[in-house]
């Protein structure tokens, strides 16, 4: 049966990359979206697009009735899940089949016998697959410790918590509980050993429609943060001798074959390098997000080969066992490292980043679209390919440099901070590495840009000017002071204008509102500046800086009162733990914010009175938005 | 370097030096503890009030040089662009003596609602003055009535007043913001009243406080005098820019929209002008430095970027039309020093001219003043200067003046000098101007002198006369200076020759406030 028209249960990212192969292969193609994706470029792209009212995943992307009505009335005859959501869920597999549609995925029987991670260690087990021991969190002990608690129906970090004190331990089961019922609908944890520096090994399986699996190499993905895969790469590098690769590999083949496996799959390990030895983790019965890597190494099209098996094509493809380039992932998320990785929301004023011969873009956004919290925080794929190891990432460093993003903080500096390192580039990677080896993004620039950004927006001013358009920028014929451009990060630039411009340590060679050229210790270099309200946004060769002006006025009337408890990123209020009268100590928690499905408690600062509660339970609340007042106590 | 530039720098240095005094104002320390008590200095209060980038031309920066006041004369005046809106500042000094007016302080406010007036301009104050300098108070009070009945004039013309009250404002001081249109004043700061307590007790016996006599509360809740009150310096200053911005204000004339830059680099007129006043310079190379370059006719429309009128008649002078921000403008200059009766006629011609297409004027003075001797008397010199002085005295298009050079004798009035009221008149500081050049005058009067004494018949000691002559000559030198005319008020500030383009760009811009409308009616020519 040939695919005609293929919708793709998802959105963005994944839904960009599924479609291009479809437009290659002469698919038709349909989007779904929610109300906050109509913008999105994904849903442009693709040749129908059935909304799905509302914002909430549960009330979108995992509403399996809705998504089989969407493909019935877009006349889609098959459906590709893509990864998260409903990618890993028997049930929706059922339906779809149930409906007379092409489920592009394994069969529910494989996603079932490997969705239940307890089950599925057993049944790895009996396929001679090394797997870690469950612990009964009744019997643990401090020799038992660190321990791991993950959620049964979990994926993508969401649900696991790591314990070091074993008191905390009923409290973080309980936590991952809540995460895994809120995410996944199911609240079933179990618990591990923790392996301190391991590193996380997979292996991308392919099953024909026949069942005949085929091994496309291994992934690194070890770095991590947050238990969020943060770089991937192809092959594995650093210490992975030939034997223990093939014997991972083979333990792969052995793990799909136990349950039939049909189309792209992927089996991880936890690889301890110290001993040379693997324990199964868990087997992704789905497109997995960094499966680039493998595409751009194998110079496949995993996508294409998943439609094969759906098709019910058998083959006698037959793959290397080793890829002789390399290739490196990096995700760009929207998020704030600095800020304990905080998600962030706001509109992409500027997003551009090169792609080239050797480097890949996969992504779901475009300039002018508004990045929400009510989905993943990933807002691009970035994939280099090399000769080499090195080369990959210098490609792929050089890349992120000189992409544009503005208007919303990304981890951009942090990875390539990381493509940068030595430790990085010596293959020390672990899943412990940004704890070991924390990145230090460069800051020796920001002067530099705050001077670009000043000229910039002088230039900028004179070019909005109604009135006296041909005097210099800040004239005087009598001086008596600098001019003053403060940003709310602490950067202050004096100068002045005049005839020309007059900063300290540097000499302005080309000014427009745009672009500014500085020559500093006889070296010039540019710099593109793009200003979106108070927001200036400063691209050089060497990276980016987010700088925000300083308001020269401010209202009073706008000012926050004091004590104002802000909400640190747009999010849900989940719980409000105090009334207003209350007395509370500091650090007593004031309410609790989930954004991202990661709970954030916002404590009170000072020991006090709530005297104003602006928010309750439920409601959405933005950025900096106040959320309550705590009057401090009058020594 | 050239010598003409090394002394021009020189003479740029000197002129920073002396704006530096009036920056001083009353002295570090005077500056300091207004400083500590969150005060802005009334620059940095103007450098907030205006808009970012945008330029601000002070206007008698040097009023009160050479008198024994503090130069600057306790006020910032200036012409500054405030939400898009070109509008006449005045700020008080708190550190010269709390800010009190002396005799030179009344006259640049006098000169600064002059021109807010003759061009147009909303006003705003930014008023913190302990009132009158009570020892000149001769000098200041009867004719110091003017400023209150300027500012309600300039209301009646639908020029806004707007007063920002930061300290003191007392006593005839309170009119200020008394018949401004908007007034904001700061909490805990702006106090205004006519009599404090100490006089309200001796007048009435009543106790009081500056509070309930005069404060911003007070005046916000209970007087309504202040229509805004404001939390800070700070917010006084947003404030006043928002009511600027509510002003609806439209320009008569709206600005060109495209020009080109010079053909040559102002910054070489430093080489142009000799150090010796008696070497003349081609005025036509000061112009090219001055005016837009050529443009492409579809672009800017400017042709040529000088058009010389009757450039083969009256030589000593040279006439023609320019644009400047893409502003035209008709200008006369002085080639030869010495004005012949030929100039005078084209100089009448010309301004003819220009009224006739309602074409702004441009002087720029370097003359000696009109030539004397036999042949040119019988020849109508003063007919003709007189023709000339008609001319420009009754010409209606606005006039821009700058004294480049020598600016001597009636040349000086001929060539639209500061008596015939031009909008604006900025001095190089390579000028010199009196009735007559300082040797010539010391010599008339030797001649004078030994007239005389030779009809009383008595013997003129000429060896003795030469330290008369000397005395005079050193007196006049020093007070025919620029910065001794800029002090006097004669003109409206001394300036970087290099900045010349920029300052008549903005003149141009600021007259563009009012319709530019030449005149058909003239004094009676004798031709």
């Amino acid at each position: 049966m040939t695919i005609q028209r293929l919708m793709v249960a998802n959105r963005a990212e994944i839904a960009s990359r599924v479609f291009r192969t479809c437009r290659r292969l002469g698919i038709e193609t349909v989007a779904v979206h929610s109300d906050a994706d109509a913008a999105l470029p994904y849903v442009a792209e693709a040749d129908h697009a059935v909304r799905l009212p509302g914002t909430a995943p549960s009330e979108t992307y995992l509403r399996a009735d809705l998504l089989i009505e969407a493909a019935r009335r877009s006349g889609a005859d098959a459906i590709h899940p893509g990864y998260g959501f409903l990618s890993e869920n028997a049930d929706f597999a059922r339906q779809v089949v149930a409906a007379g549609l092409t489920w592009v995925g394994p069969q529910p029987e494989s996603i079932e016998a490997m969705g239940d991670k307890i089950q599925a260690k057993r049944l790895m087990e009996q396929a001679d697959v090394p797997v870690l021991a469950n612990l009964d969190a009744a019997s643990a002990t401090a020799a038992d410790l660190p321990l791991i608690v993950k959620a049964s129906a979990g994926g993508g970090g969401r649900g696991m918590r790591i314990v070091r004190r074993l008191e905390d331990l009923p409290r973080e089961i309980e936590i991952a509980r809540d995460e895994a019922l809120s995410a996944f609908g199911d609240g079933s944890v179990f618990v591990e050993t923790y392996v301190e520096r391991g590193r996380h090994v997979e292996v991308q399986v392919w099953g024909d429609a026949e069942g005949r699996v085929a091994v496309l190499g291994e992934r690194d993905c070890s770095l991590q943060r947050r238990h969020q895969k943060v770089v991937e790469e192809a092959p594995a590098p650093g210490r992975l001798s030939r034997a223990t690769r093939e014997r991972m590999h083979g333990a792969a083949r052995r793990a799909a074959e136990a349950v039939s496996y049909r189309g792209a799959g992927t089996v991880e390990f936890l690889y301890d390098e110290e001993h040379a030895r693997f324990f199964f983790l868990e087997m992704n019965t789905r497109l997995q997000v960094e499966h680039p890597v493998t595409e751009m190494v194998f110079h496949q099209d995993l996508v294409e080969l998943q439609l094969r098996t759906a098709q019910g094509e058998t083959s006698d493809l037959r793959f290397p066992d080793k890829p002789d380039t390399h290739a490196i992932e990096v995700r760009l998320y929207a998020e704030d490292p600095a800020a304990d990785y905080q998600p962030q929301s706001g509109v992409l004023t500027a997003f551009d980043i090169p792609a080239g011969p050797d480097v890949r873009v996969d992504t779901g956004f475009a300039a002018g679209n508004e990045v929400t919290t009510f989905y993943d925080a990933m807002l691009a794929k970035v994939i280099a390919h090399g000769r080499t190891r090195d080369e990959a990432a210098r490609k792929l460093a050089t890349t992120l440099r000189r992409a544009r993003i503005h208007g919303v903080t990304t981890n951009r500096d942090q990875l390539v901070a990381i493509l940068t390192s030595r430790a990085f580039l010596d293959g020390e990677i672990s899943t412990a590495f940004l704890v070991d080896h924390p990145p230090e993004p460069a800051t020796a620039d920001r002067h530099a840009a705050a001077v670009a950004a000043t000229i910039a927006l002088a230039e900028r001013a004179r070019a909005e000017r109604v009135v006296q358009q041909g005097a210099p920028v800040a004239w005087r014929n009598v001086v008596s002071q600098p001019q003053r451009t403060e940003f709310t990060s602490g950067e202050v630039v004096e100068w002045y204008g005049g005839r020309t411009y007059a900063v300290d340590g540097f000499v302005v060679r080309e000014a427009s509102p745009t672009r500014v050229v500085l020559e500093a210790d006889g070296v010039a270099t540019g710099y593109d500046v793009a200003v979106s309200g108070l927001r200036v946004d400063v691209d050089h060769p060497h990276g980016h800086v987010a700088l925000a002006r300083v308001p020269r006025f401010t209202d009073p009337a706008d000012a926050v009162a004091s004590g104002s408890l802000l909400a640190p990123m747009p999010g849900t209020v989940v719980r409000v733990a105090v009334e207003a009268g209350q007395q509370v100590a500091q650090g007593e928690p004031v309410l609790v914010l989930e954004a991202m499905k990661m709970q954030h408690t916002v404590s009170a600062p000072t020991a006090g009175t709530v005297t104003e509660i602006h928010v309750q339970a439920g409601a959405q609340v933005a950025s900096g938005a106040v959320l309550a007042v705590v009057e401090g106590d009058t020594p | 370097m050239t010598a003409n530039r090394e002394a021009m720098l020189d003479k740029i240095e000197g002129l920073a030096t002396e704006h530096a005094r009036a920056v001083a104002g009353g002295g570090e320390r005077s500056v300091q503890r207004h400083h500590d008590r969150g005060k802005l200095m009334p620059r940095e209060r103007i450098e907030l009030l205006v808009d970012e980038g945008s330029a601000f031309l002070e206007l008698s920066p040097l009023a009160g040089w050479g008198s024994d006041f503090t130069v600057g004369a306790s006020v910032v005046t200036g012409i500054g662009v405030i939400e898009g809106v070109e509008c006449l500042i005045t700020a008080n000094d708190p550190s010269v003596k709390g800010g009190a007016s002396n005799p030179w302080t009344v006259k640049k406010i006098f000169r600064a609602s002059q021109i807010a007036e003759q061009n147009g301009l909303p006003t705003v104050s930014l008023v913190e003055s302990g009132g009158a300098d009570l020892p000149t108070q001769k000098e200041i009070f009867i004719p110091g009535g003017k400023l209150f009945r300027d500012i309600t004039r300039s209301s009646a013309a639908k020029l806004p007043t707007i007063a920002l009250v930061f300290g003191n404002s007392t006593a005839g001081g309170a009119y200020v913001p008394g018949m401004s249109d908007y007034t904001v004043m700061v909490k805990e700061q702006a106090k205004v009243f006519l009599g404090g307590p100490p006089l309200v007790k001796m007048a009435t016996g009543e106790e009081s406080d500056d509070e309930s006599l005069g404060g911003a509360e007070m005046h916000a809740r209970t007087s309504g005098l202040a229509d805004y009150l404001a939390d800070d310096e700070r917010d006084a200053i947003r404030i006043g820019r928002r009511i600027v911005a509510r002003l609806n204000w439209r320009k008569a004339t709206a600005g060109p929209t495209t020009y080109a830059e010079p053909d040559v680099d102002p910054d070489d007129l430093l080489d142009l002008i000799p150090t010796d006043l008696k070497i003349p310079f081609d005025p036509r190379d000061v112009i090219a430095h001055l005016v837009d370059g050529v443009s492409p006719v579809d672009g800017g429309g400017n042709g040529a970027v000088f058009d010389e009128f009757k450039p083969l008649y009256g030589t000593s002078l040279v006439t023609g039309w320019a644009r400047i921000h893409g502003r035209p403008v008709g200008i006369l200059a002085n080639a030869q020093g010495v004005l012949f009766s030929e100039d005078a006629q084209k100089a009448t011609q010309f301004v003819q001219l220009a009224n006739q297409t309602d074409t702004p004027l441009l002087f720029l003075h370097n003359t000696t003043g009109y030539m004397v001797g036999k042949d040119y008397e019988q020849g109508g010199i003063i007919k003709h200067g007189a023709m000339m002085i008609n001319a420009i005295s009754n010409s209606t298009v606005p006039h821009l003046t700058v004294i480049l050079g020598a600016s001597y004798g009636a040349g000086n009035y001929g060539m639209n000098g500061r008596a015939y009221e031009p909008r604006f008149l900025f001095t190089w500081p390579s000028a010199k101007s009196a009735v007559m050049g300082p040797a010539q005058l010391a010599g008339v009067l030797e001649i004078v002198a030994e007239q005389s004494a030779a009809s009383k018949g008595e013997p003129f000691d000429k060896a003795g006369f030469q330290g008369i002559k000397d005395v005079v000559e050193a007196q006049v030198e020093e007070q025919s200076l620029p910065y001794f005319l800029s002090g006097m008020l004669y003109d409206d500030g001394v300036i970087d020759p290099r900045d010349t383009r920029t300052i008549l760009g903005i003149c141009l811009s600021v007259i563009d406030n009012r319709p530019v409308v030449g005149t058909d009616r003239f004094g009676v020519f004798r031709p």
